[in-house]
């Protein structure tokens, strides 16, 4: 990869002014960004770890809200185990050694259309916390590796309402074990919300028509007359348009049926 | 009991030692003083005529040492190919030149066309950036079919077509074979693909170049599975250095599979560059770089039939083959789909007609060759799947269909050139249908029902050619080389002993498994020997590890060496014993005159070879170190039957391997520990390419499965524990240890029952429209075959 | 070029790194802790999985300098005091865990953090946790055989010898 200056500071005011220099990039965990590096596809001048930023570590519970700091692994988050929707999604994404050094700020950062966190963003109505803002989830999500997030803005925390019942459904691109599609569905009080990651062209989004049928009657019965369209799914070496579409359904149901 | 040692015992493996406290030595792990390092850089197109290549800028960069192109390789050799298939006509294939580095055009997207040495891996990519390249792209031949038609692109434009050769097989049984199926009873036929495959060996080539300008020797370290078969190629066809001045050595070794038989540019530049500037230079793989520059294996389209009479016997067999040989000739690979595949296309049964057609052919894509198993696994998958099919057909047991076609008499020669010696596949059958619990499958059938999963059930049988090979043979077959193996006995005065074999072991337990043999003969314990290999300087000659060959022609080797001794240890003791000669024998490592009390021990009679004291200096030379070749004269016929039960989930098509077992038939077993992990080891591979692996590349010759994020290796979770099973031995008639060789076994016959299982499945939940799906059945294909 | 130290197998290890430089290649070149491999670039073979902080984690996909100040557990400190091999490393030994061995220090490595946090692993549990080591040599049978019995497990009624 090319080279770089790499820097590791212990607040995110510091962070903030390391990532003021020009191609300057943060790192969280690096599970993705430096595969990329190594392939010289990314080629920062300045490297700005956010893993000695004290402050954005941690799990915490409160007022029926899950917050999670910006650079918190994976691991930490299933460990912290706030919610069993939530818990089941941090404890498969990648593998155990990538999950020691992923952190879900990065993960949404990033917003590869393939990854697990963006779902459970999107269907709990996510806040994400920025050193500038609070973004809802539902705004920051703009299609793939594209969200609200400014240069230089960092994530310092994500809130994720907790919801009565949630469940994730991960069904695995067999090579890479990211989503070829993965669903999370997460029922509140005021009704079901349903986010598909892996399966569009635009990115991680939610299936309205499931969360109508699923708010009036949650069971995985409630989708039979559903379908999916398969216009805006991805076609590649792993499934075409119309397998994914499938699977949207399939594992919206199963979803359902485990958070039951 | 099981042996403690010795032959037939499970002598846990000492390479283990090494491995699991990190202080093995890979290549990687050699550093030699002030070397330098290498990067290629690597054609982005598949196919384009090469306009320039501009090094100067890279030239000036801080840290560069020196820019090679094809242009310094003008006059220096090509890389060889090692077989020469002629074809069914009697004319000789096409075979291109493959030069070190590109030069005039580039074939296929990794074709090396510069090479930049510098004083660091990191300066000599950066300075390959700077490399001004100008290729004119030339449209890109991908598929095989359109490969061969009037007026596609020529890979090479000096040949006539990209046509390799188009071999017949047997040529004079093709008319017979026309008229059986002119008279069958029932035809059944199969198009399959048998995919292409990266081979994947864990650890990435690694090639360092050195060379002392004082006594003009140059040394290689390299990935290789035969190091003196490198050095023979790379020493007399490419660069001309004569073999005792050139110095290979393969180390410890991360796996091969295969790949790792071929020579390769990168070992050839890295010798010739480090003679050029005097300097060592090293080359390490990455993984992306592996993907586009190893040998890759299988790639076969073929359609076959099946003929049968009215009482369902087997009558004749035809295959139609395309096979892709990649841009260039590999080492091996027109063998592949000609000698080591036709010839196994009677399988294990009584077809008395066989006509195997195989158009061999250049594409713009990395070269191909032998992968385990090379040419049996595409064998043997279309012969059991077109059984399978045929038992369908016939509304048959797939089961009852393979017996009664069985060949049960040995030796058996069958209409494709090749005797069997020895096989019970009676026996193997009802082993597998023992440790496969077959009757038990409708109630597990039943269970997964409930669960809302299909079952399925396949089983196949294998046979396959291995302990390559006659050299006289394969010389009529086109070789290029003798394929026998050699081994040195030095035995040391103390007794202690140091074998040199010729086989290399990369994750085989040589080490473990020859000194069972050696202590097994002499009645000695297996600590007191040591197995030496790996370096062209300290072994006599060897032909390498590949095509389960090492204990059956490399071991053999070692009997005989090993036999020599004892004759010559037998003459020592004797003149110790002050007894004749015919009256000693060897037991339990001690010289004993038959039906006396008189004895000496090993260790007195090494000790008096080397201080021959008291010693019979007229008749025999002091010293006790014996070296053997052996070429075998005939290959050996491993066989078995497999069984595997799957779990399809029709909503996903995803399917599950829930139990898989082998019943082996490897004649006599040296460590049934260590056989057990080649096949364990060849199952996984197998089922990997039965359901995740695939090399896609895209209409313009772009490798799409071009890392592990795409190409789908198989992990932990993907597999079940194996039940294996060796006990059925037939031995090998014609080799000292009675031994056929167990390392291709799994690969080659596990993908077959894989797919028959989940055609089973889908049957059995009313998708009888699905008589076929192509390898790997990933859940898409499979949803898409049950929705089509 | 700045200076790295960290606490390597228990002992105390500088070196002067660029931004760029991997924990792996700092661990292999400039430590010559040579045990610790390279099989793939994009994170997923586990044939560089070493311990930093405890926690298991893929060398090639660490920078060096994100590892000041960390302590480091690699497979060349592995083995008990005496030299003899350690109960995973014996485990493996016994039950023909590895084959070439190039995995085998991720195997190893990846066995120890299971098993820490995990004392009596299901096989399923112990496949899910090599999601990210792979082996090409095994078909993972005596690999899994091999952790069951590190965890005192009895595997006699696994097959094979």
């Amino acid at each position: 990869m090319y080279n770089f200056e790499f820097v590791k500071p212990s607040s995110v005011a510091d962070a903030v002014a390391a990532l003021g220099a020009e191609d300057a990039q943060a790192l969280g965990g690096g599970q993705t960004l430096i595969p990329t590096m190594k392939q010289r596809l990314a080629s920062p001048s300045k490297l700005v770890s956010l893993g000695g930023i004290a402050d954005m570590l941690g799990v915490s519970v409160s007022g029926g809200s899950v917050t999670i700091g910006g650079a918190t692994t994976h691991a930490d988050v299933e460990a912290a185990d706030a919610f069993a929707g939530l818990t089941g999604l941090a404890g498969g994404i990648g593998d155990p050694a990538v999950r020691n050094r992923g952190t879900i700020g990065g993960s949404l950062a990033n917003n590869d259309p393939a990854a697990c966190y963006p779902s459970i963003a999107l269907a709990t109505g996510a806040t994400i916390t920025t050193n500038k803002r609070d973004i809802a989830a539902d705004d920051y999500f703009q299609g793939m590796f594209t969200t609200a997030l400014e240069e230089g803005e960092i994530i310092t925390s994500v809130s994720m309402p907790i919801p009565e019942a949630s469940n994730y459904q991960k069904f695995e691109q067999p090579a890479s074990r990211f989503a070829l599609v993965g669903v999370f569905v997460a029922k509140y009080a005021d009704g079901v919300r349903v986010a598909v990651t892996g399966a569009s062209e635009n990115g991680v989004f939610r299936w309205t028509e499931a969360e109508a049928a699923l708010s009036a009657n949650f069971s995985a019965d409630a989708l039979a007359d559903l379908s999916v369209d398969a216009a805006d799914m991805i076609a590649d070496l792993h499934g075409s348009k119309a397998y994914r579409a499938n699977l949207v359904k399939v594992l919206t149901g199963r979803a359902v049926a485990a958070a039951n | 009991m099981p042996k403690d040692s010795g032959i037939g015992a499970p002598s846990k493996r000492r390479e283990d030692v090494r491995f699991l406290t990190g202080t093995g030595q890979y290549t990687d792990d050699i550093n030699v003083n002030g070397q330098a390092y290498v990067y290629f850089l690597r054609s982005t197109v598949a196919h384009g005529k090469l306009k320039s290549v501009d090094t100067s800028a890279a030239e000036g960069m801080p840290g560069v040492v020196r820019i090679f192109t094809g242009a310094d390789f003008e006059g220096v050799g090509g890389l060889p190919c090692g077989w020469q298939v002629t074809d069914r006509h009697g004319e000789p294939m096409q075979e291109p030149a493959h030069p070190v580095l590109a030069q005039g055009k580039v074939r296929h997207v990794g074709d090396p066309i510069a090479a930049v040495i510098a004083d660091s891996a990191a300066v000599a990519r950066d300075a390959a950036e700077a490399i001004n390249v100008e290729i004119d792209e030339l449209p890109a031949v991908i598929d095989m079919r359109e490969a061969v038609k009037d007026g596609a692109p020529k890979v090479h434009d000096d040949l006539t077509s990209n046509l390799c050769y188009d071999w017949g097989f047997v040529e004079e049984n093709k008319a017979a074979v026309g008229e059986a199926f002119a008279n069958a009873a029932h035809v059944t036929s199969l198009e399959l693909v048998n995919q292409r495959l990266v081979a994947n060996p864990m650890e990435p080539r690694v090639a360092i170049g050195d060379y002392n300008r004082a006594n003009d020797e140059s040394t290689l370290y390299t990935t290789s599975q035969n190091p003196h078969v490198i050095r023979l190629l790379m020493g007399a066809f490419v660069l001309g250095i004569p073999e005792h001045k050139l110095r290979v050595v393969a180390p410890d070794v991360g796996g091969g599979f295969g790949t790792k038989i071929f020579h390769y540019a990168e070992e050839a530049f890295c010798t010739f560059a480090a003679r050029q500037i005097n300097r060592a230079v090293k080359w390490t793989s990455s993984r992306s770089e592996s993907f586009i520059s190893d040998a890759q294996g299988r790639d076969h389209v073929t359609k076959i039939e099946l003929a049968l009479d009215a009482d369902n016997n087997f009558t004749a067999i035809r295959t139609d083959t395309y096979a892709n040989m990649g841009a260039y000739l590999s080492t091996f690979a027109p063998s592949v789909p000609t000698w080591l595949h036709g010839t196994l296309m009677a399988g294990n049964y009584r077809t008395p007609l066989v006509y195997v057609n195989v158009k061999a052919v250049f594409t713009n894509t990395v070269a191909v060759d032998a992968y385990r198993g090379a040419g049996r696994p595409e064998a043997t998958y279309q012969l059991e799947r077109v059984i399978d099919k045929a038992a369908r057909e016939l509304g048959v047991d797939p089961i009852a269909l393979r017996r009664q076609n069985f060949i049960s008499e040995f030796p058996y020669a069958t209409p494709v050139a090749v005797e069997y010696d020895t096989g019970d596949y009676v026996a193997t059958m009802d082993k597998l249908e023992e440790i496969a619990d077959l009757s038990g499958f409708e109630a597990r059938r039943k269970a997964s029902e409930a669960k809302g999963k299909l079952r399925g059930l396949g089983v196949n049988c294998y046979i396959e050619a291995c302990g390559i090979a006659p050299s006289n043979l394969v010389g009529q077959l086109g070789a290029r080389a003798g394929l026998y193996d050699a081994a040195t006995v030095r035995v040391n005065a103390t007794g202690s002993i140091s074998v040199m074999v010729g086989a290399h072991s990369h994750g085989q337990g040589h080490e473990t498994a020859f000194p069972q043999v050696v202590a097994e003969m002499l009645g000695i314990d297996e600590g007191m020997i040591d197995i030496v290999h790996g370096d062209s300087s300290k072994i006599p000659f060897g032909m390498g590890t590949y095509g389960s060959r090492s204990i059956a022609v490399c071991g053999s080797a070692m009997v005989r060496a090993t036999e020599k001794i004892i004759n010559k240890a037998k003459k020592i003791a004797s003149h110790l014993l002050e007894a004749s000669e015919a009256d000693i024998e060897l037991k339990d490592g001690q010289f004993n005159v038959v039906g006396t009390d008189k004895s000496c021990a090993w260790g007195d009679v090494t000790l008096a070879a080397y201080v021959p004291h008291n010693y019979p200096l007229e008749d025999i030379e002091p010293g006790l170190e014996e070296t053997a070749f052996y070429d075998p004269s005939n290959f050996t016929y491993p066989s078995g039957a497999y069984a595997c039960e799957v779990e399809v989930d029709p909503e996903t098509g995803k399917v599950t391997i829930e139990s898989f077992s082998a019943a082996d038939d490897f004649g006599n077993v040296i460590n049934p520990m260590i056989v057990s992990g080649q096949v364990h080891g060849g199952i996984g591979q197998g089922i990997g390419q039965a359901l995740l692996e695939n090399t896609v590349y895209d209409e313009n010759g772009q490798l799409v499965s071009g890392s592990y994020m795409d190409y789908a290796m198989p992990r932990a979770s993907d597999v079940p524990f194996f039940t294996v099973d060796h006990s059925c031995q037939t031995p090998c008639t014609h080799n000292p240890l009675g031994v056929k060789g167990c390392g291709e076994a799994g690969a080659i016959g596990s993908p077959p029952s894989v797919i028959n299982a989940v055609i089973d499945a889908l049957h059995s939940g009313g998708h009888t429209h699905v008589d076929h799906i192509d390898m790997p059945v990933s859940p898409s294909r499979v949803w898409s075959a049950i929705n089509g | 070029m700045t200076t790295v130290t960290m606490t390597v197998n228990g002992k105390s290890a500088s070196g002067e790194v660029e931004g760029r430089t991997l924990l792996v290649d700092f661990l292999r070149n400039e430590l010559n802790l040579t045990g610790t491999h390279v099989g793939c670039d994009t994170s997923q073979c586990g044939a560089c999985t070493v311990h930093v902080n405890g926690k298991a984690i893929k060398s090639c996909t660490m920078f060096a300098s994100d590892a000041d100040g960390a302590t480091v557990d690699t497979i060349e400190g592995q083995a008990n005091a005496d030299g003899s091999l350690n109960t995973i490393q014996q485990a493996f030994q016994d039950h023909h865990g590895l084959q070439c061995g190039f995995c085998t220090p991720g195997m190893v490595m990846a066995a120890a953090e299971l098993l820490k946090k995990n004392p009596k692993p299901t096989e399923t549990e112990i496949r899910d946790h090599l999601e990210g080591n792979i082996c090409r040599c095994t078909g993972y049978h005596n690999i899994v055989k091999s952790i069951m019995a590190a965890s005192g497990q009895d595997v006699s009624a696994i097959a094979a010898e």
